[in-house]
């Protein structure tokens, strides 16, 4: 899983019919200290997530189809938290 | 998943049999990433942006058909709302 910025919506009317109804984010994967890091992410919302939200992402078919509900569907990435906060118990290198 | 452009198309005549019918789209990763060859499954065409799903769920868009596809174009982009 992966620690995210929502950084857009993305808008699409013509679209595989397993994503209607689901909110489609842009994520900007960050790091720890909320530097852009790799490339901008498109995943579908499971956890009410909104633009500037911090999130927990998947980039991995089952988990991202199961947390949307749709089982054998075109889905590789999804939003399944809102991180309220991280915490380290050690510096980091 | 992720957003790409429709930079062209391939054409391919003899190819897998379950590959006939099916458009198969060049789409550059935005804003300058790679390009790769995706099945379409939604009817785009050259010039637009669309996203694009990878790996083995790329096939379930055409379920119940098994496509040999890796990466297929899901969607159509209207237009991005950014911060």
């Amino acid at each position: 899983m992966i620690i995210a910025r929502v950084i857009g919506n993305v808008v699409a009317t013509q679209k595989q019919e397993s994503h209607e109804g689901k909110k489609i984010l842009l994520l900007q994967p960050i790091d720890l200290d909320d530097q852009p890091m790799g490339d901008v992410v498109v995943a579908l919302d499971a956890a009410d997530a909104g633009v500037g939200d911090r999130v927990l992402a998947v980039q991995e078919g089952f988990s991202a189809m199961t947390s949307v509900g749709h089982t054998e569907s075109p889905i590789d990435a999804a939003v399944i938290g809102v991180i309220d906060a991280v915490t380290l118990t050690e510096e980091l290198p | 998943m992720y957003l790409g452009k429709v930079i062209g198309c391939v054409v391919s005549s003899v190819k897998n049999e379950v590959l006939e019918g099916k458009k198969l789209l060049l789409v550059r990763r935005l804003p300058n990433g790679p390009v790769v060859v995706a099945i379409d499954a939604v009817g785009a065409g050259a010039g637009e942006t669309v996203y694009v799903c990878r790996g083995r769920e790329a096939s379930f868009a055409f379920k119940p058909e098994e496509v040999p596809t890796e990466a297929t174009v899901v969607a159509i982009v209207d237009a991005i709302e950014r911060q």
